[in-house]
């Protein structure tokens, strides 16, 4: 029933953002729905993020880079891979936007610039979802899947649209570019305090960069602006499902609790919770009674077997305990258990197995 | 080796590794490890969210310093404390004469923005802050140990990393001091140490690896022993047909049982084997030496579960051998 419900997700939505907190197996999930899609004859394509290249382990492929590589195999649709690489798609952005090629080439040129693009922290959430929304607006693609990046702040990717508009208002930021607009006057002395601080605090030669930086990037704001926007919209948009994947030990289920809390808060819902990593039950038997047993006959073979399956039993029933709260939080959202599985995913065998577990079980 | 000299290696112990690994719990399996040794600890969280407080059954943790375990007898006692990098921003900007300013640059987001203009700057106060936190724990001869529980491994690299950048990018001024002073913290094995957290499956295996190499090629740290979490412990035994056990035991199945012992047994069988074969991976690819951490089938991590798995921590440490640990890259 729920792995029908997952079926008609896959088949129907535009977008799907896999969230979840790091080492659950998103990643392998959002491949696995990607390879579905384009299995049932839909142009699929996912988007992961770069560090651990785990894209690559999940696929079995090398150098996916951060343009779509299609991928070959037994499709009646398409079924294609990126690997975000945050500093190209941020210059992307910047040649678009810019007016002419030499404010271009100021910018990503500048020392200040091409530190923050690279590393800094809330821009490859941003650069993720700009991602999804080139890929989206191309219109070659049926279907964009997003595994989200393992964030410190969970869910830093939703905000992250709001955040870079939120910076390129901020009142700060219009003094910095003030000069070349001759309003310098406007300039209030709590704004040159505060500058004059940071100056001393960081040492002038970073802060020079970064002024520089911000002159360079005038008259861009609003296209920036206008496409976080865009963003923002797709990411409301009632095609686009938000999937929540999960392993069901207490700290990760506690964790999934937070990320539906505040996927729900943005009025962002869960479409469906996939729950990686379960143990498999053996049996209906309790695990009280095989512990029992195993004591009885405690220094026997028999013995241990029995304490074997008292183990086991034991995690699937707590397992099964973790979850039950967070498959109330996020009803109606079908959940979706997939067992751990005989040997890691890397190779597109291993993505079918996967599938198998999602959209038959 | 000898207890006291594995947690006097280094005051500061760095504990990284993919998410999911169980960082958290070998922090606070560190900690007890060290506490039951006599020592004290200070274990450092630095997202402001943490399996802790469930762990010790105590309210969540704060900025500031609270018990996790006092110190009793022999015992030393364990505390905790949050150290986000906002809370060490306000700090730092308290301490260099903008704290005035400090309360409005939050309300208007200016804050915000200064961390945002400059990258890494961050990851360099909450280092700034271990360095600070370590170097009145050598004038105050306390805690003994600091453990700080880092971000998931594609952010530790760049959080250690942090350090080096900053001090590179920014000739001048406290942040360079600050930078520069967090990288001697990091370069100097007898005060830190990193200890690389996996599970005993291959992509976090070749994760760890590739965190072990960049860390000591790009921050210069020194990595102590790794740390290999949620082993099945070997149930000797199981490979018996159980119809024959239950005859030689003179007992009889219920229906159906014989078929479950079977699959449950093999289940154990196949996910220890893979086990195995990851460890023997590990080892080969990255020689340091590991501590095994056993899997819990019996209950969520509580107090008794953190002692149980100390003693296996203690009990792994005592067969160390007596050296000083060497750098991964020199037997590269």
């Amino acid at each position: 029933m729920s792995s029908e419900a997952l079926v008609e997700l896959v088949g129907s939505s535009e977008i799907i953002i896999c969230c979840g907190s790091g080492g659950v197996g998103k990643t392998t999930v959002a491949a696995a729905l990607a390879q579905h899609a384009a299995r049932t004859g839909r142009r699929a394509v996912v988007v992961t993020i770069d560090p651990a290249k785990r894209l690559a382990d999940a696929l079995g492929l090398e150098g996916i880079g951060n343009e779509p590589v299609r991928i070959e195999g037994d499709f009646d649709g398409e079924l294609w891979a990126v690997m975000l690489d945050t500093k190209s798609t941020f210059d992307a952005i910047v040649t678009r936007y810019a007016a002419d090629g030499d404010q271009a080439e100021r910018i990503l040129g500048n020392r200040f610039y091409r530190n923050i693009s690279g590393a800094l922290s809330g821009t490859q959430e941003y650069m993720a979802m700009e991602k999804l929304y080139e890929l989206r607006s191309e219109g070659h693609f049926d279907l964009v899947v997003v595994d989200t990046p393992p964030t410190r702040h969970a869910l830093d990717f939703i905000d992250a649209p709001r955040r870079l508009t939120r910076f390129l208002d901020h009142r700060l930021y219009r003094v910095i570019t003030a000069p070349t607009r001759g309003v310098m006057k406007a300039v209030n002395a709590a704004a040159q305090t505060f500058i004059r601080g940071v100056s001393r605090v960081v040492g002038s030669d970073v802060f020079d960069d970064a002024i520089a930086f911000f002159q360079a990037f005038d008259g861009m704001e609003e296209g920036f602006k206008e496409r976080a926007r865009h963003v923002l919209d797709l990411l409301n948009d009632r095609h686009t499902a938000f999937v929540l994947v999960a392993s069901p030990r207490r700290d990760t289920v506690e964790e999934a609790r937070f990320f539906a809390d505040k996927l729900g808060e943005s009025g962002l819902p869960v479409r469906a919770l996939i729950v990686n990593r379960m143990h498999p039950r053996f049996g209906s038997g309790r695990p009280e009674a095989h512990r029992e047993r195993a004591h009885t006959l405690a220094g026997t073979p028999l013995g241990e077997l029995y304490a074997n399956l008292a183990d086991f039993t034991l995690v699937a029933a707590r397992e099964e305990e973790h979850l039950e709260g967070l498959a109330d939080q996020v009803a109606p959202a079908p959940v979706v258990r997939v067992p751990f599985l005989r040997s890691d995913v890397h190779d597109l065998a291993g993505l079918d197995e996967v599938g198998t577990h999602l959209f038959a079980g | 080796m000898d207890h006291g000299r594995f947690f006097g290696a280094s005051r500061v112990v760095i504990v990284a590794g993919k998410g999911g690994v169980g960082k958290t719990t070998v922090s606070a399996v560190m900690a007890r490890a060290a506490a039951r040794t006599g020592l004290s600890s200070l274990i450092v969280e630095v997202e402001g969210k943490s399996g802790l407080a469930s762990m010790f059954d105590v309210r969540p943790l704060a900025y500031d310093e609270m018990d996790l375990a006092e110190a009793d007898g022999t015992t030393g006692a364990i505390r905790a404390r949050t150290l986000t990098p906002d809370d060490a921003l306000l700090e730092y900007l308290r301490e260099h004469g903008l704290g005035r300013l400090s309360k409005r640059l939050v309300s208007s987001g200016a804050l915000d923005m200064v961390a945002t203009a400059i990258p890494g700057i961050r990851d360099i106060l909450v280092l700034g802050k271990v360095k600070q936190l370590e170097r009145a724990a050598r004038t105050d001869h306390e805690p003994d140990l600091i453990v700080l529980d880092a971000p998931a491994a594609g952010h530790a690299i760049t959080f250690l990393q942090s350090a080096r950048a900053l001090a590179d990018a920014v000739k001048v001024g406290p942040i360079n001091a600050q930078a520069t002073d967090v990288l001697e913290l990091l370069t100097d094995p007898s005060r830190c140490q990193v200890v690389l957290v996996t599970l005993p499956e291959e992509t976090p295996v070749n994760e760890l690896v590739d965190t072990a190499f960049s860390l000591e090629d790009r921050v210069g740290v020194s990595l102590g022993p790794v740390v290999v979490n949620g082993l099945y412990p070997t149930r000797p035994g199981i490979d018996a047909d159980p119809r024959a056990a239950a005859d030689e035991a003179g007992t009889s199945l219920r229906p159906g049982e014989a078929e479950q012992l079977t699959e449950a047994a093999e289940f154990r069988r196949h996910r220890t084997d893979l086990q195995a074969e990851q460890l023997e991976r590990l080892a080969q690819r990255l020689p340091l030496p590991q501590l095994r951490l056993p899997y819990l089938f019996e209950a969520d991590l509580g107090l008794a579960e953190l002692d149980a798995l100390a003693d296996e921590l203690l009990a792994g440490i005592d067969a160390l051998p007596d050296l000083e640990p060497t750098a991964a890259s020199k037997d590269r």
